[in-house]
């Protein structure tokens, strides 16, 4: 049995504690935001806030993670897409197919907690989520948009 | 207890929302239905009766256009909801879209026409129909206002879902006649409006998909969950022709979650658990025995050495001929050749094969991410054995298309082939990331020997192009070949093609392919042959410039004088990165174009070298020429995206074989571009109005060779075989 704090409410779910924390959210928790995408923290499709650090949930186990440790997942990340970069994701039409998108938007979010005003060289050596459809320069954009917003409010 | 358990139930009776239009138009449900995002089903109200197969209006104005294409980051659900929007005249705020489900085209002689999402083809060969299926909805709308009105249609006009009557000052909108235009007669024919009225189309208007992209509430494939699914995990022989001998259940059927081992087919085996997690698990314990099969050997320099002997091989299927290119090459004062090669890629889309089937003694439904729901469901009806009319596909947004998801349904016949084995339980299939990369519909694998001849002053008086390698058409659909030849394999190349003709005029040309089948499976991979072929002709043509010593642009030049729509892409981009002008320091520029798919493009490129051999691609100038535009926006979105998929295979990709089963599995060996990668991209569009071309495949093709003809500008080092990884540019 896992305890686990996700988007603020205490979850409980039976389960091996072998289990990655991207199947625990997925398929106990049933939010279907974080995405799969290839179960080896390469892409960063699974990419969900553990105490704010960005983090590849396909390869965390659920038993490493205390109740303790906040995790949030985009559904967690505003109540209505008015988050900084969701806002700059929306105006400037970002999504292709959008599979890749909740975690490029999630590991973009952890960036920008952390260096409220990247650099180009932030963002390239930051955000490397694989996006196959080829939204990086618009992703540059948005994450340049939102910081700017967030400095200016 | 079981995990089962713990399986969440209750937000599918929360956000219940029947997909699609199966239950609106004569299709049928099972009675499960799709939970589509909390904003869609907020905004379904009673069902309305629809104007005509492509309209639906609502009391409230929301405006519902049919879309039988697939949306798959592409953009055409927007692009085509314009189409049909301009000729309805709407109120384009008020429209939202959904598919028709492929059972109802069935039931409906096709209204829809093709569901196929392929070949850059969703907009240029749909725009007539779409637009007319709007046009004669607004004439039905007009119609059911002026007989209530007791006036003449043609003194009454529409605009944003208004209809008014000048003459009495009279105005009603198209929600409040909607139901009596349903009951109008269709008319016999419509009149398009002339590019010059369009409102709605040429507009960059924003996608109509990207709000529910943000939040996690778009439902993929891979994110489906109905009451008492069961998840499954397949693993299908690695070794390509080999087969499924023998598996040991018992070793796994106690392990948590577990409720099924199945035989798939010959070639496969499924584990079926309460999660997906717990399959796979167990899947990766399963004993299987494989029988390896006739190519249990076969290795990725089995392929190159059949490829190459295909490249003096006598006989060659011929794409293009031109005067005596054989005798012009014998005399000419010079003579240039050089090998390429590109290797296999797979799709690697982010969302790996899924589907979910729910079979029962006299219903199959499938819901699946396809870029052809029309061959989905014929394999459903193949697969589940029951007549077609007892199947139903249900269509979700695919999480990456680009070929792999059309013609090739494997995973769908896998699903339902898993869930007739337990009858009324739905069955979720997804394949794993090393699934996706061991069982792709590769593309192919082809070398060209490129052999040109100048005359004395550098003109290029012959040219033979000899392309060894794989058809697609042969493996994949045979009924598409002409007389033995495979014409895909000579996109771009052709001599009158509207889909692509070459750029050049030579006087002495052979362009011929000797086909060279290896056993690993071909399939249309985004861009498809355009991609391999501009690659060897762009790059040669810089060959032979440097060779004529002749600048690339101007060697170019001199062959387009009859090519007005090839030179003026090529000139723009030229133009625009400033060909004329030095680069900055350190910096170099190649250039490319092609035609493909109907549309001119062309690339320039800005690339430097450091001295330990380190790319950078600072810059990317594109041009397109396709026709006409129907969301300029979307069209930089795509040229741009193109750039990226481009320049993955250009830099990184490569599937190779070895002990008959692809090496690469994941990521790790499967490199792809990432951001830092990533140039600038600016995109010029040049539509030159009077045909449709496509938009989401041409630009892929210029992106290697520019890039690649910038490297040569930068190191003097010509790169003939893919990918660049394993050079050193030091």
């Amino acid at each position: 049995m896992a305890r686990l704090t996700i988007n603020g409410q205490v979850r409980t779910v039976e389960v091996d504690p072998d289990t990655p924390l991207l199947w625990v959210i997925r398929e106990q928790v049933g939010l279907t935001g974080t995405k799969f995408g290839c179960g080896i923290a390469q892409c960063g499709a699974c990419t969900v806030h553990v105490d704010g650090v960005a983090t590849r949930s396909c390869v965390l186990p659920v038993g490493a993670v205390e109740e303790s440790q906040k995790i949030v997942t985009i559904e967690g990340l505003s109540p209505d897409s008015s988050h900084p970069l969701q806002k700059a994701w929306l105006a400037l039409d970002v999504p292709q197919c959008g599979y890749c998108q909740s975690g490029m938007i999630m590991a973009a979010a952890a960036l920008l907690e952390q260096t409220p005003s990247p650099t180009d060289a932030d963002i390239s050596a930051e955000i490397t989520n694989i996006c196959r459809c080829g939204t990086y320069n618009r992703v540059r954009a948005a994450i340049k948009q939102a910081a700017g917003e967030t400095q200016a409010g | 207890m079981t995990a089962h358990a713990d399986i969440p139930r209750s937000r599918l009776s929360r956000r219940a929302f029947v997909v699609g239009s199966a239950a609106a138009v004569g299709g049928f449900s099972l009675g499960f239905h799709v939970p589509l995002g909390a904003a869609r089903a907020q905004a379904a109200p009673a069902a309305a009766p629809e104007v005509n197969a492509w309209v639906v209006i609502r009391p409230d104005e929301t405006v519902v256009i049919r879309i039988a294409r697939s949306e798959m980051g592409q953009g055409t659900l927007t692009g085509l909801a314009q189409l049909v929007a301009e000729e309805l005249g709407c109120d384009w705020s008020k429209v939202t879209t959904e598919y028709p489900s492929p059972g109802a085209n069935l039931a409906r002689n096709r209204v829809w026409g093709s569901y196929s999402t392929g070949g850059s083809r969703g907009i240029r060969d749909s725009h007539q129909y779409v637009r007319e299926g709007g046009a004669a909805a607004r004439t039905m709308l007009i119609a059911a206002a002026a007989q209530a009105w007791g006036v003449p249609p043609g003194e009454c006009r529409a605009e944003k879902s208004v209809i008014s009557h000048a003459p009495s000052g009279r105005t009603t909108t198209y929600g409040k006649v909607a139901d009596a235009a349903a009951r109008m007669p269709p008319p016999s024919a419509v009149v398009l409006k002339e590019p010059k009225d369009w409102t709605i189309i040429g507009k960059p208007l924003a996608r109509l998909d990207t709000a529910d992209k943000l939040n996690g509430r778009q439902v993929y494939g891979a994110d489906l969950s109905f009451p008492g699914m069961l998840n499954a995990a397949v693993k299908a022989c690695p070794v390509f022709g080999g087969r499924l001998v023998a598996y040991d259940a018992a070793k796994v059927r106690s392990m948590p979650g577990v409720r099924h081992v199945v035989r798939v087919d010959d070639t496969a085996v499924a584990v079926v658990a309460d999660t997906w997690w717990q399959a796979k698990t167990a899947l990766d314990a399963l004993p299987i025995t494989w029988d390896e099969g006739p190519n249990r050997a076969l290795s990725s320099a089995d392929i190159a050495a059949l490829l190459k002997a295909g490249l003096d091989a006598p006989e060659a299927f011929v794409g293009n001929r031109q005067g005596d290119a054989k005798a012009a090459l014998a005399g000419a004062a010079r003579v240039v050749t050089a090998d390429y090669a590109v290797p296999y890629q797979n799709h690697a889309t982010m969302e790996p094969m899924n589907a979910t089937a729910l079979v029962t003694a006299e219903r199959c439904e499938v819901w699946v991410p396809t870029q052809n729901g029309e061959s989905s469901l014929a394999v459903a009806a193949e697969a589940s054995g029951l007549p077609v009319q007892r199947c139903e596909i249900h269509k979700l947004h695919l999480g990456g298309g680009f070929g792999r998801r059309g013609n090739f349904q494997d995973y769908a016949r896998q699903s339902v082939l898993i869930a007739k084995q337990m009858p009324g339980v739905p069955v979720k299939l997804l394949w794993s990331r090393e699934e996706d990369m061991l069982h792709g519909a590769y593309h192919p694998i082809t070398q060209a020997r490129m052999t040109g001849g100048l005359d004395a002053q550098g003109n290029l008086v012959a040219l033979h192009m000899r392309i060894s390698g794989q058809s697609i058409l042969a493996a994949v659909r045979p009924e598409g070949m002409q007389g033995g030849m495979d014409p895909v394999v000579f996109q771009g190349l052709t001599a009158t093609n509207p889909e692509g003709h070459l750029g050049y005029a030579v006087p002495n040309l052979l362009v011929d392919h000797a086909m060279r089948n290896p056993p690993v499976p071909p399939g249309f991979w985004r861009g498809v042959n355009l991609n391999q072929n501009a690659i060897y002709v762009e790059c040669f043509m810089d060959e032979l410039a440097h060779a004529a010593g002749v600048d690339p642009l101007a060697f170019r030049r001199r062959l387009m004088a009859d090519r007005p729509k090839h030179r003026a892409v090529l000139e723009a981009v030229a133009a625009r990165i400033g060909w004329d002008t030095k680069p900055a320091e350190g910096v170099h520029r190649g250039l490319a174009h092609i035609m493909g798919f109907g549309s001119y493009v062309a690339a320039a490129a800005e690339v430097s070298v450091a001295a330990d051999g380190t790319l950078t691609i600072h810059r990317i100038v594109a041009a397109t020429d396709p026709g006409h535009v129907v969301n300029p926006a979307q069209v930089e979105r795509q040229v741009e995206g193109s750039f990226v998929y481009g320049l993955s295979a250009c830099l990184y990709g490569e599937c190779t074989v070895k002990d008959g089963r692809m090496e690469q599995e994941n990521f790790d060996t499967y490199e792809v571009m990432r951001m830092g990668a990533m140039p600038a991209v600016e995109t010029i569009i040049l539509p030159s109005g009077g045909f449709w071309g496509g938009v989401g495949e041409p630009t892929i093709a210029v992106a290697a060779p520019a890039v690649l003809n910038a490297i040569f500008a930068a190191t003097g080092k010509r790169i003939r075989d893919l990918p660049l990884k394993h050079h050193s540019l030091a």
